[in-house]
């Protein structure tokens, strides 16, 4: 009996969870993170100081928000799905989201969809697009026994169906109405919705609040379905809550920039390998840390130093697709061989 | 569609063989759905308009309606009979035009061309978006073989977002130069601008398809791996890639001359097959004939659904074709088990 305690104290100590190197992660990556921050707001200022500033801010603030948004939610989503590759915006649900605000706009009207008060067409926007998000995800992931790759290939084919679906529903709102609608739907890197950051660091805020005290339980949700149940956590319902989280920042960064397919994926990746655990606690914020910088500082990487005007997300979604292909090369080479 | 996939599949000598009872059905709607096509659009032309002589009805009528008929029957089967061929070259169902970059390929082709070239010289545009597409549909056929272990989902998506990353370097490339409204209208396929004196490069489609029937025999061939097709005394490699130059290149032609047409080279091939079978000489032309009504359907659709105003048949294409494609996906993978 007590050699065997001792044992098993002895298994528990070597494999010990050694918190150094993921806080020391985390303690650098808040460096890259605060530099790049700096140096977004202060290089190169001309002319009007206050006015200067306060413009760079409120661009910041926006990068920020969308890289904390889908960092957040694409690390979420890979606890629940169980595995390293779907991201929400991988399974079409940015894309949902806009083809959410462009039905609206064509069944109710683009003055009434204009009119109606940003907060309350957003809530109405988030509330639609969780029923959907749910359905979604409870026909595909319902089941246990859907491949992987079925499952992602079926997410990507949906996310150009929704696209697509987008363009023809905005063909069939008249034309002169579209351009007034475009501005408010359609936003992109350089002109961040801006009426939007209030509500959207409201709803992070809040969402972070929540869900907070949810990662650890996280942690066990990782383990499956039948093992977090023994261990006394109910799985059904921290995966609805997470469902929730999930539907509102994926409206939050849509709503700001639009579509960004494979940041989430980049970035909760890389968190995993600089922090080397699955742990929530560290894992998230980490993947926060890198979200949020890779946005500033690719931002001013094409603002300052290319000078050029491409969009980011361009930028994103190629560096983003090799990153994503050379990492089903691995999966399919370890899977199978 | 559906009479030839219900008349029992009867083997040579009594009766007519399911292909003959689908193609002469296919052909009659086909027909038919074609002089319908001819007095669809905004300009009033009528059967008796023309018998009258009006001389404006005959004008459009020879200038843009036959034009535009003769354009989406030759791009709707060839693009199907290009997927045709490729899925029975890789052995994949997935694989088509649209799910292997090589459109994708074409369109950044294009893009250098008109850098290049300028406007004017179509020629030009046709041999660089082909070189573009043999050397994009090239790597992907590499990247195939060194999957070895290659998951029958696994292919497409790697292809998929093979083509994304490309598209993204199109789109970084169309910003820098200031093309990118010139490139969605590319990649947009579109047959509202097809009149007499700008189609007519599309004929080589048509030659090319004949081509790919002659050799449909070899192609079925090699399609069963390389051992057993050269033990038959075909040569593997010559046959694998002039069948996979031949795909490439009326990919090509097409997206120079209309634009992409998505999925149609995937989801047609898969519907025809599923109904009359896998021989590929005796299911080409029920492939040639179910696309180019496909796309026709498609247009008529997209000619009526806004008017007055015209929506992009890729758009149309791509929505139905996006539903047709997922519902395989899942079916495949039930199939299997």
């Amino acid at each position: 009996m007590l050699a065997e305690a001792a044992a098993v104290r002895g298994i528990a100590q070597r494999d010990g969870f050694d918190a150094r190197r993921p806080r020391f992660a985390l303690l650098a990556l808040t460096g890259v993170f605060v530099a790049l921050a700096v140096l977004f707001m202060t290089y190169d200022l001309k002319g009007s100081l206050s006015y200067a500033l306060e413009f760079r801010a409120r661009k910041l603030g926006g990068l920020a928000l969308v890289g904390f948004a889908v960092a957040y939610s694409s690390v979420l989503f890979h606890t629940v799905t169980h595995n390293r590759i779907l991201t929400p915006s991988l399974m079409g649900f940015d894309a949902l989201y806009q083809l959410i605000q462009t039905s609206a706009a064509f069944f109710f009207g683009t003055f009434a969809v204009l009119q109606l008060d940003e907060r309350i067409r957003f809530g109405i926007e988030i509330a639609i697009m969780l029923a959907f998000a749910t359905v979604l995800y409870r026909t595909l992931f319902g089941r246990d026994d859907r491949d992987l790759y079925v499952l992602v290939l079926v997410g990507i084919v949906m996310g150009l169906m929704f696209s697509s679906l987008t363009s023809l529903v905005s063909r069939l709102i008249d034309p002169n109405e579209f351009i007034a609608l475009q501005d408010r739907l359609f936003a992109d890197f350089s002109r961040i919705n801006q009426d939007l950051l209030v509500v959207s660091s409201a709803i992070i805020l809040a969402v972070v609040a929540v869900s907070w005290r949810l990662l650890p339980r996280l942690d066990v949700v990782a383990l499956g379905r039948e093992h977090s149940t023994n261990l006394g956590v109910d799985h059904q319902r921290i995966v609805n809550e997470v469902l929730v989280v999930i539907a509102l920042l994926v409206s939050v960064s849509t709503a700001l920039v639009g579509p960004v397919t494979f940041l989430g994926l980049l970035v909760a990746n890389l968190s995993y390998q600089v922090t080397g655990t699955f742990r929530h606690r560290y894992t998230v914020p980490a993947a926060v840390l890198l979200g949020m910088s890779a946005l500033i500082g690719g931002q001013f990487i094409l603002q300052e130093v290319l000078a050029s005007s491409t969009r980011l997300s361009v930028v994103v979604s190629f560096v983003g697709g090799l990153y994503f292909i050379a990492l089903l090369w691995r999966e399919a080479r370890t899977a199978r061989a | 569609m559906t009479s030839g996939a219900t008349t029992p599949r009867t083997t040579s000598g009594s009766g007519l063989p399911a292909e003959a009872g689908f193609v002469v059905a296919a052909l009659a709607v086909l027909v038919v759905a074609a002089a319908a096509s001819l007095f669809v659009g905004v300009s009033a032309v009528s059967p008796r308009g023309l018998i009258e002589g009006d001389d404006h009805q005959w004008r459009v009528f020879w200038e843009s309606r036959i034009p535009r008929l003769a354009a989406i029957l030759l791009a709707g089967s060839a693009m199907s009979v290009a997927g045709l061929i490729m899925q029975s070259l890789v052995r994949n169902r997935f694989v088509a035009p649209s799910t292997a970059g090589t459109v994708e390929a074409a369109s950044l082709g294009l893009l250098i061309a008109t850098v290049w070239f300028g406007s004017t010289s179509v020629i030009g545009k046709m041999v660089i978006a082909v070189a573009f597409a043999l050397l994009g549909t090239a790597f992907f056929l590499s990247l195939v073989q060194r999957l070895r272990f290659a998951d029958i989902v696994l292919v497409p998506l790697a292809g998929i977002v093979f083509g994304g990353v490309i598209q993204a370097a199109t789109t970084f490339f169309a910003f820098q130069w200031d093309l990118l409204q010139s490139l969605n209208a590319w990649t947009q396929g579109d047959f509202s601008g097809t009149l007499r004196g700008r189609y007519e490069l599309l004929y080589v489609v048509g030659a090319l398809m004949l081509v790919g029937y002659l050799y449909a025999d070899r192609f079925t061939l090699v399609g069963m791996g390389r051992e057993f097709a050269m033990n038959l005394g075909v040569r593997y490699e010559r046959v694998l890639y002039g069948g996979l130059a031949l795909a490439a290149t009326i990919t090509a032609v097409v997206v120079v001359v209309v634009g992409a047409i998505p999925f149609i080279g995937l989801i047609v091939p898969n519907l025809v097959t599923m109904a009359l079978g896998d021989h590929l000489r005796r299911v080409l032309p029920a492939t040639a004939i179910g696309g180019a009504l496909f796309v026709l359907l498609c247009d008529i659709l997209s000619r009526t659904i806004r008017y007055p105003y015209e929506v992009p048949v890729g758009t149309v294409v791509s929505v139905l074709g996006g539903v047709i494609f997922v519902v395989l996906i899942l079916r495949s993978r039930v199939g299997a088990r």
